[in-house]
């Protein structure tokens, strides 16, 4: 390439880069530097993490709302993208128009709708009283249930997409030559259709996932403190309790375990591809 | 087992009995009857449009007929959903697993059949041998080439010893000498295995060289059907006559008609033909020449057929020449001459005379 030409592309993504700098690199190291020197310099905050009970709590807590999460979301967004890719271009249209819909209600109001549907004096527990199915109102909000609603909910789209994308990529033909071949539809589909539509599963589990491991105001809100997550307890040790040595050092270990998950699946397949940049 | 051994597996007898298939108002198929004997190698040749893959994909179980009935050894399998039927299929673009290699894509039909890989391995291996695969087992159908492709997607569908083999426009992807190389293939094929192949495409090449019986089909109706050289030599219909090779069209007026044949008159040329006409004296009647039936000579011919033209431009294809011809009375004609013998200095605004026999042409119906 000519060289003056290179020196205006790097011109060209300069700002960018800046930014990045600025507003995103600096504040990381920043947030990696306070966990390693405070109160005193060394390990101390990493070493809570093996220490202290209530720690490992809200971890295996959080991984565990996670992979229910991740599960629930990508098995029900699998159903919403294959429905999408089968019906008519109409259809289609309309249930697009109402995936994406979700995305123009903010995460906070989307979570008061929740608490709001799902609490003691609630619409669901009063209608299921009335029909005479309960006799005392069910417990489905400030607990893992409803903190596990309102994250598939949010997640939804996140997991219908990439599938989505996915299946259109996939050959209808195929599933007609296997059943020509003498397939049930069944057998075509997990012996043709399903293999091929993995990298969209995969794509959405990884996204969901990692959105799901940091995931704030819904726990908070729907948790209403009493299912504590990662990234509430975060909060609560920078702006209540002040130890930021502590918060830190959760927030890079955060940010560790979702390189360390994309790790874990690269070995498998290749996020490249699965990501489109390939 | 696709053994390679000659009738030791008589193919199936397929009958449509006026068979529909109606999209919104458009018929797609219409009313169409066709019976196709046990073991023949039958062409479903037509334009786009023509209603040819419709009724393929009736036969595969794909489409639901609007109307009629689909008989297997007049077993109804018209409500059979595909998969039960046993039938092959090669489709347009393969339609190859691609997270699959070549052998477990052959594998799958008996897979499906419940016969365990190891348990198939030798059926897999002679398929592969049948289409001369053999040392391409273990590769992605990605790796390989378009022919290469089109012969496993035929080692899938035979596999399993269907009782038909059914292929749409299983060439058309391909190059043109491949295309002729796989032409002979499948007819060798055939001829070893006995099994009925129902075969689409819109290539009349293909159509000729291969089939036992054409059926031609038109806005979903059937225009003619036969052999090979029966339609080529008999065409029935103008449609025919022009899409199953290239032919000139005269129309003329019946002038005189005799025991063998009858006169007719062309923009003032008086000319001559075989047969019975359909019509009767002074009406119009509609004459085919295929071009290849026309000679042409520098000097006035003997036959008895015979006007003048002048070349208005030709091409060289090496083994003929291909030339168009302006006359007075017919307008424009087109003649092929085999070029080692041309007898006529090809230069164009050359003046040349054409001749042919009374029985090199054939009249046809206007539709």
């Amino acid at each position: 390439m000519h060289a003056s030409l290179s020196r205006v592309y790097w011109l060209l993504i300069a700002p960018a880069v800046l930014l990045m700098l600025v507003f995103y690199i600096y504040p990381l190291v920043q947030v990696l530097w306070i966990s390693v020197t405070d109160p005193v310099p060394g390990f101390g905050n990493y070493m809570e993490l093996i220490d202290r009970p209530l720690i490992h709590r809200i971890w295996i807590t959080t991984l565990r709302i996670c992979v229910i999460t991740t599960s629930i979301t990508v098995i029900a967004g699998y159903a919403v993208a294959y429905a999408m890719a089968q019906v008519g271009e109409r259809q289609r249209t309309w249930m697009m128009f109402c995936l994406l819909l979700t995305f123009w209600l903010s995460v906070l109001i989307r979570a008061f709708a929740w608490v709001m549907l799902l609490r003691t004096q609630g619409i669901v527990n009063t209608g299921l009283q009335e029909m005479g199915l309960i006799d005392e109102p069910l417990r489905l909000v400030r607990n893992e249930f409803g903190v596990i609603v309102g994250m598939v909910h949010f997640m939804l789209p996140l997991a219908v997409l990439p599938i989505y994308s996915n299946m259109t990529g996939i050959e209808a033909r195929l599933v007609s030559a296997a059943r020509g071949l003498g397939a049930s539809p069944f057998e075509a589909f997990f012996n043709i259709y399903l293999p091929l539509s993995k990298p969209g599963i995969i794509a959405a589990t990884i996204l969901v996932f990692v959105f799901s491991l940091g995931f704030f105001i819904t726990p908070a809100l729907l948790g209403g403190g009493k299912v504590v997550m990662i990234s509430e307890y975060i909060q609560v040790s920078f702006e209540e309790t002040l130890r930021w040595g502590q918060a830190t050092m959760l927030a890079s270990t955060l940010l560790f375990s979702v390189l360390l998950s994309l790790a874990l699946v690269a070995r498998f397949v290749d996020l490249k591809k699965v990501f489109g940049a390939r | 087992m696709p053994d390679g051994s000659n009738g030791t597996r008589s193919g199936h007898a397929l009958s449509l009995r006026s068979l529909s298939k109606h999209y919104g108002s458009l018929a797609a198929v219409d009313n169409v009857d066709l019976d196709i004997p046990h073991g023949s190698f039958l062409t479903l040749l037509g334009p786009s449009g023509s209603g040819k893959t419709t009724i393929l994909m009736s036969i595969a179980g794909f489409v639901e007929p609007s109307g009629g009935q689909i008989l297997l050894d007049d077993t109804d399998i018209t409500r059979r959903p595909p998969d039960k039927r046993n039938f092959g299929m090669v489709f347009q673009g393969y339609a190859l697993f691609p997270h699959m290699t070549v052998a477990e894509n052959i594998w799958f039909p008996l897979k499906v059949r419940g016969i365990s890989k190891s348990a198939a391995g030798d059926k897999i291996r002679a398929a592969l041998e049948l289409v001369q695969l053999g040392h391409l087992a273990d590769r992605y159908p990605s790796q390989l080439s378009g022919g290469q492709q089109q012969r496993v997607a035929l080692a899938r569908a035979l596999v399993f010893e269907p009782d038909l083999l059914l292929l749409d426009e299983p060439l058309s992807a391909l190059d043109k000498k491949l295309r002729a190389d796989l032409q002979w293939e499948l007819k060798s094929l055939h001829q070893r295995l006995g099994t009925t192949f129902i075969y689409v495409t819109h290539d009349q090449e293909e159509a000729l060289s291969m089939s036992d019986e054409i059926v031609i089909l038109r806005d979903g109706k059937i225009e003619q059907q036969g052999g090979p050289g029966l339609l080529y030599e008999k065409p029935a219909t103008r449609f025919v006559a022009d899409f199953l090779g290239k032919s000139n069209f005269l129309t003329g007026k019946i002038t005189e008609i005799t025991a063998d044949g009858f006169a007719y008159d062309v923009g003032g040329h008086s000319l001559v033909q075989d047969g019975k006409p359909a019509a009767s004296l002074h009406d119009t009647v509609l004459v085919a020449l295929r071009p290849e039936k026309i000679s042409l000579s520098p000097d006035r011919s003997q036959m008895p057929n015979a006007l003048q033209g002048r070349i208005s431009a030709f091409n060289y294809f090496g083994a003929a020449y291909h030339f168009q011809i302006q006359t007075e009375g017919l307008g424009e004609v087109i003649a092929t001459v085999p070029a080692w013998t041309c007898a006529i200095d090809p230069t164009v605004g050359g003046e040349i005379w054409l001749g042919w026999e009374p029985n090199a042409s054939v009249t046809v119906r206007e539709s």
